[in-house]
């Protein structure tokens, strides 16, 4: 248990790091679609609302469950597309857009 | 056995969304990461349901199949102009499932160390501040609710006092090793309540820091959610996105020259109104045409956009006024200062979806020193941050906040809608100078009219 716990810290202190490299790197030209995309990554609360869901086994815990499933839902399927919505009109000079 | 596999299964996950975020570092490369990452995204979810099974898998596929309708429907149907609200209410949405896998696993009463408790009401706390809190923000940017920051007598103390409540209460739940009943509740609600307070007196044109902030909130509740669960695809994921809302949070304080407690806890544009006294000047009130003749026989026009260019929906009027000067062999260019609009990089979307290439959007620093050298500068909607005050008059409440030097240039004309301040409260100084020329009215409107002139030249 402390074993994992400690490793997990290491995930943690080095994404930090890592995070801070990846993102002042994006210009920003590209920083509302930044935040929509990371909007949509941290839709992966999912995964953990799916798992909560699968063990619930009383009425209370399965409507928590259930909302929770529905609100990460929502936020990954709609931040996945709007972004890419979004990156669809980007374009370059001289170029035709991927207009809708 | 299945464990390792759903280990690698996150491993690839965390690889998609390293790699996404760093192809974003292009617009020609940005649309490919974003499919990389929701590849991620589907493997993790995929292998998580191979590997834990289904439960309750009626609730489940229900749930999943509205939240996904509800989604795509939502998600393809927002115009342009909406993006921020949309983009605060889907940040909500994770927020708020953060903290109800938390509610779930303390229902559940699985693990009791301390550490797992701390993490529990942790969780709980940033979700729920963060689910409110871009509710609020949602209203708000959707004119639900009154841009302008809601206050009332004894505000800061009552969010304090809610604050050391909620802190007692997970300190007790903690030491009582549990967290559950009446505790759970309370601290459910409360956190809840702390979200709505903390981001009622906060106004429209903060909003931009304000959604950066939420969004770092919600990825610290996955992370916190993965130590929970023992999910590293959760750690990694959330502490990126908690970085990069963070840094966000930082550009847009930074452009604002305000510190983020300012920004949290001022109140701006409400108790600070009106620091420089103009006296009794006139503007020069220009026709469409008088801008017309301006523009058309410039050799150089920069156009600054503001949110009024966002309000009125004008962008696709502006890109053919844009295009009508390209035409006449006017060099036209676009300023983007960095907190226009109501989130980080709003401007830049809407001139996209306007077709305007993203190669002819400078930055701050990138055109500041050309405003001298250049004919003609079309302000659309802008206000605050062309106001030569905060570069000039220390006593202002906006001194400091870098602005795009537009009154150094030979000609300016300002599209407005009337002639009130900025949402800051403050006198413009630049809408009295010699070379400024008010064209009054809608954006969409006066951009058409000068449209119909610049083609009769």
């Amino acid at each position: 248990m402390a074993n994992t716990a400690i490793l997990e810290a290491y995930i943690f202190i080095l994404a930090v790091f890592m995070g801070f490299q990846l993102i002042s790197k994006v210009p920003a030209v590209l920083h509302t679609p930044l935040m929509s995309a990371t909007n949509a990554i941290h839709g992966i609360v999912l995964v953990g609302a799916l798992i909560v869901l699968g063990t619930a086994d009383t009425p209370l815990a399965k409507a928590v469950g259930t909302l929770a499933v529905f609100l990460g839902t929502l936020n990954v399927v709609g931040g996945y597309v709007v972004t890419d919505r979004m990156l669809g009109m980007f374009r370059k000079a001289g170029r035709g857009g991927e207009r809708k | 056995m299945s464990s390792t596999v759903l280990d690698l299964a996150y491993l690839a996950t965390s690889v998609c969304f390293i790699g996404g975020i760093m192809l974003l570092r292009s617009p020609a490369t940005a649309r490919t990461g974003n499919l990389l990452s929701a590849l991620g995204m589907a493997i993790a979810l995929v292998a998580t349901a191979a590997v834990h099974g289904l439960g309750n898998a009626g609730l489940l596929l229900a749930a999943v199949a509205v939240g996904a309708i509800i989604g795509v429907v939502s998600a393809q149907r927002v115009p342009m102009t909406a993006m921020p609200q949309m983009v605060a209410l889907f940040n909500g949405m994770g927020g708020g499932a953060a903290a109800l896998i938390s509610v779930g696993e303390a229902l559940h009463g699985a693990d009791t160390t301390a550490f797992a408790l701390a993490l529990g009401f942790l969780t709980i706390l940033i979700g729920f501040v963060s689910f409110a809190g871009s509710l609020v923000a949602f209203a708000k940017l959707q004119e639900i609710l009154t841009g302008r920051p809601i206050t009332f007598p004894m505000q800061k103390p009552l969010n304090g006092l809610v604050f050391l409540v909620l802190l007692a209460l997970g300190v007790y739940g903690v030491g009582a090793g549990t967290i559950s009943g009446a505790t759970l509740y309370v601290f459910a609600a409360g956190s809840l309540l702390l979200g709505l307070l903390v981001v009622l007196p906060i106004g429209g044109a903060d909003m931009p820091v304000v959604i950066s902030l939420l969004n770092s909130f919600t990825g610290l509740a996955a992370a916190a959610t993965g130590f929970l669960l023992g999910n590293n695809a959760l750690i990694i994921a959330g502490t990126l996105v908690g970085a990069s809302g963070f840094i966000l949070t930082q550009l847009m304080s930074r452009a604002m020259n305000r510190p983020l407690t300012n920004v949290l806890f001022g109140a701006f544009g409400k108790a600070q109104a009106g620091a420089a006294d103009v006296g009794e000047r006139s503007m020069r009130v220009a026709t469409p045409e008088d801008v017309a003749l301006l523009a058309g026989y410039a050799d150089s026009v920069i156009i600054v956009p503001g949110y009024g260019l966002a309000v009125a929906q004008a962008q696709h009027q502006l890109k053919t006024v844009a295009t009508l000067l390209e035409q006449r062999g006017v060099d036209v260019r676009y300023a983007i200062h960095p907190v226009a609009g109501r989130m980080p990089g709003h401007m830049n979307v809407l001139l996209a979806e306007a077709d305007v290439p993203y190669d002819k959007l400078y930055d701050l620093d990138q055109i500041n020193d050309d405003f001298e050298r250049t004919d003609v500068v079309i302000v659309v909607g802008a206000n605050d941050v062309v106001n030569p005050a905060a570069r000039d008059t220390p006593g202002s409440p906006i001194y400091g906040m870098p602005i795009l030097n537009v009154d150094k240039a030979k000609n300016v004309v300002v599209l407005k809608r009337g002639k009130g301040t900025g949402f800051a409260g403050i006198e413009n100084e630049l809408f009295y100078k010699e070379n400024t020329l008010m064209l009054f009215g809608d954006a969409k409107d006066s951009l058409a009219k000068l449209a119909e002139e610049l083609k009769k030249l």
